[in-house]
């Protein structure tokens, strides 16, 4: 054999027994046919449609995170107003990210500059109010806006994945989905039932410690309007408690006044536990306390209103308006009417970190587990027949050749399967559609190279030469239609997401494993077989 | 060497206008059925709304699930029976979709959870004090068990009773589709002892359905959804045009993206006159066609390529029915090949793979067709058109990347002399 021939068989075998070792032979090495199968298994994921499980699409609400900086920032600038004794009419937040001051006296407009420029200076762009000669107006920097998204998406991100995976299902996936609508994919394989998954997901958990603005609580909206004349004093708004804790007969609304500052959020909690109410051992509250930076707000907050009161609120409602009556720095509690189980449920939620901003759901999907098996067996079976039904095909049309164009289609399916589970790729429906086209186009590969070989043999050529113009001309046909399908995919993958993804990756794989075997191993064969055989004889094609 | 076509010798070109017929009548019955029919018929992906799929005991009865359905203030449902076996036999399936309501600010899963109420009511477990074994989660059973612990198990008990759960799950949606009607069935599975099903005969009831298949898709994602099968479509035809023209000229990839373009136009009727809904696994099967399709263009233009270095003395329009004629085994034996695989997967992929398949097998036979029905005439009515309209001299020619020292449209000005 010439010694380039040896070295091509050698390449060839190399990449094929590496592929069935990926495939087969990982994670450990098999001794039995079932190991084999359960490696397989591991190494092929399935996706969701044939698996069967639950994928769930929720967008998180950024803009609330925003907002609530913003509100932060009116807090602090009017506490230095003050400090500093600059005069002005009213601080208040336009929408998530403006702030507007107006009537600032104009002897004090530079020490006002000043401030901001100390205070302010990186987060925030001052520019002066249109129309209104001595205000201002406060815009949060787009760069700041985009870190609190990140921080608000990630935050978000960790927190749900510590909940599902408390769950202890198997294998979830939690990701960011798509490039810029805050939008986070989990996705269940195995669970056909979302609703837990859900529950715990949506346990809010959105701690916030506001100040009570009106120290009297109110039955319903309107009493709480018609006591401030019809109009909520500026920076407030009506907040609804849960039903008063000692009277559990009296379910009738209660509805408190609150400053829209959250002083404290989930994002500042370090931890929280149950624990037996020191007053009331029957009761049971949920102690937290809180990061050194939350406690550096807390502290101060805390001394500044000695005596009023403080509402704690979860996921918008207020579950208790304790009074104030010192400092605190880092450690607060939680009233309520808790049993241990209910305290310890909210405990768990808190610790597991409270969401930064609220989740709504775009999308869910829930494959139930019968539904995947039917759709894996049909989908093998048909696959599995019209494969056969290919191969006998060009065995019996093209005979010894047509052996070749079998060999390299089974060796495109294991280099694309090897190639998947490298990539921990998982196969989707879309996905197989990928694979009938790589495996269409095989065989059109297949095809191409045969006729034109045939073509080459009816001009008088010998097989030798016909072998070479055959693979030679068809050559250029391939790469053509090969390129041009994956600079599609290519496309596909930039612009699509979830399942036309899929589908771009299978067919990317499976058209570069095709020209591998339909052109490189399929003319090697060719080769090996012309040096074996006779000048004389004929080529069996 | 079998052979079962013979190089032969069709005036492909010559019949471009019956090709044109063609094309033209398909793509008017295809889209007077859609405007006819208020548009195409999107699946949940694009317009939104919940979709149940429930399997039950036996073949339900349509009118009683519209009663409860409407008793939850959903009476307007689509309800849909779903065949998966052979012709004649009733189907057990049946598919609710409820329409997306307001804008989706309301958690999106009312709907789901409103149908299913609506089915316990009917189908349910009659005693609500037990739980139903039919909607059993691997993750409840097993605890179930392990709870009840029916095999004394002294090490290992938590592993072993998942195993078991597992199995048993698998025995329910495997074998019993989803549906288990009786609880004695199970002892067939391997591991339940007469202990195990008296466990589960005791904690468990057996309701007469099960939920198969839940998609809840709200309206915004729907929207995002179609814009972006439309949008990366698009681009990928673009790409396609843009490497086209790169490596021949630029009016054979705008003539091999119309036809792509009209293949999945065509494509698009058939779905709108057989009533399929086109949903994401059919966008894929529609990019698989796109593929497809290109593939065979360009292996006819490839050897018209070719064929313009070779064939110096003939007219453009021989030069291109010599190419198809020559490729035509390979046309057939390829196509033939691949509709077959996507025939087999439509007729037996079953009923997920229906409307994917479908789109396949249209797509094959369309853009087999048009590679040589649309694609090689539009060329060659191009180059009749310049060639008449030219102002005299070659001209510089676009994009021209062949290695031949002279290009197609270099020839081609003589044609047009003729």
């Amino acid at each position: 054999m010439n010694p380039n021939l040896k070295w091509k068989a050698v390449f060839i075998f190399v990449v094929i027994l590496g592929c069935i070792y990926g495939l087969l032979g990982l994670p450990t090495f098999p001794t039995s046919v079932a190991d084999v199968k359960s490696n397989f298994a591991h190494q092929i994921k399935l996706g969701l449609d044939l698996q069967g499980g639950t994928h769930l699409i929720l967008q998180v609400q950024v803009q609330e995170a925003i907002a609530q900086e913003t509100d932060q920032t009116v807090d602090r600038l009017t506490n230095q107003l003050r400090a500093k004794n600059i005069r002005y009419d009213e601080v208040r937040r336009v929408d998530d990210t403006h702030i507007v001051v107006r009537n600032l006296p104009s002897a004090q407009l530079s020490d006002f500059r000043d401030l901001v420029a100390s205070q302010l200076q990186n987060e925030w762009d001052m520019s002066p109010t249109a129309g209104e000669p001595s205000s201002y107006t406060l815009t949060l920097r787009a760069s700041r806006v985009a870190s609190i998204k990140d921080q608000t998406m990630q935050q978000s991100l960790e927190t749900i994945e510590r909940r599902i995976n408390a769950l202890g299902l198997t294998e979830p996936t939690i990701q960011i989905h798509g490039r810029n609508d805050n939008e986070i994919l989990v996705q269940l394989p195995g669970e056909g039932d979302p609703s837990r998954a859900e529950a715990v997901i949506q346990a809010g958990g959105q701690l916030e410690l506001r100040l009570v603005e009106d120290p009297s609580p109110y039955p319903s909206q309107a009493a709480a309007l018609a006591a401030h004349g019809g109009v909520l004093p500026p920076g407030t708004e009506l907040v609804p408690g849960r039903a008063d804790s000692r009277n559990p007969q009296d379910t009738g609304e209660v509805w408190y006044v609150l400053s829209r500052t959250v002083v404290v959020s989930g994002r500042d909690l370090r931890s929280a536990t149950e624990n037996r109410n020191t007053n009331n051992p029957g009761q049971w509250q949920v102690n937290f306390s809180l990061s050194s930076e939350g406690a550096h707000r807390f502290g101060p907050f805390t001394e500044q209103n000695v005596h009023r009161q403080m509402a704690i609120v979860l996921d918008h409602k207020v579950y208790s308006a304790p009074v104030i009556n010192s400092r605190i720095d880092d450690n607060g509690f939680i009233e309520g009417n808790f049993s241990e189980a209910s305290a310890h449920d909210l405990a768990l939620v808190l610790r597991a970190g409270a969401l930064p901003a609220s989740i709504k759901y775009l999308e869910e999907r829930t494959v139930g587990p019968s539904l995947g098996a039917d759709s894996i067996r049909h989908g093998v079976q048909a696959s599995v027949l019209s494969l056969l039904v290919v191969m006998i095909f060009m065995l019996f049309y093209y005979r010894m050749s047509g052996g070749n164009a079998v060999l390299a289609l089974i060796l495109n399916l294991v280099i694309l399967m090897a190639v998947l589970a490298a990539f921990g790729a998982v196969l989707t429906l879309p996905g197989i559609a990928g694979v009938i086209l790589t495996i269409g186009m095989g065989v059109d590969s297949n095809v191409l190279v045969f006729e034109r070989i045939r073509e080459e043999l009816r001009n008088g050529k010998s097989p030798a030469s016909a072998v070479q113009a055959g693979f030679d001309k068809a050559f250029l046909t391939i790469i053509d239609t090969h390129v041009t399908t994956v600079v599609s995919a290519f496309f596909l993958f930039l612009f699509g997401t979830g399942p036309i993804r899929g589908f771009a990756i299978t067919l990317t794989i499976g058209l570069i494993a095709n020209v591998f075997t339909a052109i490189y191993v399929s003319k090697t064969i060719f080769e090996y077989h012309l040096t074996k055989m006779d000048r004389q004889a004929e080529l069996s094609i | 060497m079998i052979e079962f076509f013979k190089e032969p010798n069709i005036d492909w070109m010559g019949k471009a206008k019956y090709f044109y017929a063609l094309s033209a009548i398909l793509l008017l019955a295809g889209w007077a059925s859609v405007f006819l029919n208020h548009g195409l018929r999107y699946g949940i992906d694009f317009k939104g709304g919940t979709n149940v799929d429930v399997r039950f005991a036996q073949p339900p009865n349509i009118d009683e699930i519209r009663k409860g359905l409407t008793v939850q203030g959903l009476g307007n449902s689509e309800i849909q029976s779903i065949s998966n076996g052979g012709l004649g036999t009733k189907s057990n399936e049946v598919l609710i979709f409820v329409e997306q309501k307001g804008q989706g600010d309301e958690a999106l899963d009312t709907a789901r959870s409103q149908v299913i109420t609506a089915l316990n009511s009917i189908y349910g477990v009659k005693d609500s004090s037990k739980p139903d074994f039919n909607a059993a989660t691997p993750s409840s059973l097993a605890a179930l068990l392990n709870a009840n612990d029916p095999l004394h198990l002294s090490t290992n008990a938590g592993d072993r009773y998942q195993q078991l759960a597992k199995k048993i799950l698998v025995y329910r949606d495997d074998t019993k589709g989803g549906v288990l009607t009786n609880f004695d069935e199970l002892s067939r599975v391997d591991g339940v002892t007469p202990t195990v099903l008296s466990t589960l005969k005791s904690n468990y009831a057996l309701g007469n359905f099960a939920v198969r298949n839940v998609e809840v898709v709200g309206p915004k994602v729907g929207g995002e959804l179609r814009r972006q099968a439309i949008f990366v479509t698009l681009y990928a035809l673009a790409g396609m045009l843009v490497y086209i023209a790169f490596r021949f000229e630029w009016v054979y990839g705008a003539a091999a993206v119309l036809a792509v373009f009209h293949d999945v136009l065509i494509t698009l009727g058939f779905f709108s006159l057989l009533h399929y809904e086109i949903s994401l696994t059919v966008i894929a099967a529609l990019l698989t066609l796109v593929g497809y399709s290109m593939n065979d263009t360009i292996v006819i233009f490839d050897r018209i390529r070719e064929n313009n270095r070779l064939l110096r003395r003939e007219s453009f329009a021989d030069v291109v029915n010599k190419s198809i004629n020559q490729t035509l085994s390979r046309t057939i034996l390829t196509s033939g090949l691949t509709f077959l695989t996507v025939l087999v997967l439509f007729l037996m992929g079953g009923q997920v793979l229906r409307a994917f398949s479908f789109a396949l097998v249209v797509g094959i036979v369309v853009g087999t067709y048009s590679s040589f029905g649309i694609a090689a005439p539009l060329v060659v009515a191009w180059n009749r058109w310049r060639g008449q309209g030219a102002v005299a001299g070659p001209g510089p020619a676009a994009g021209n990347k062949t290695r031949s020292s002279e290009s197609v449209s270099a020839r081609l000005a003589p044609a047009g002399r003729r």
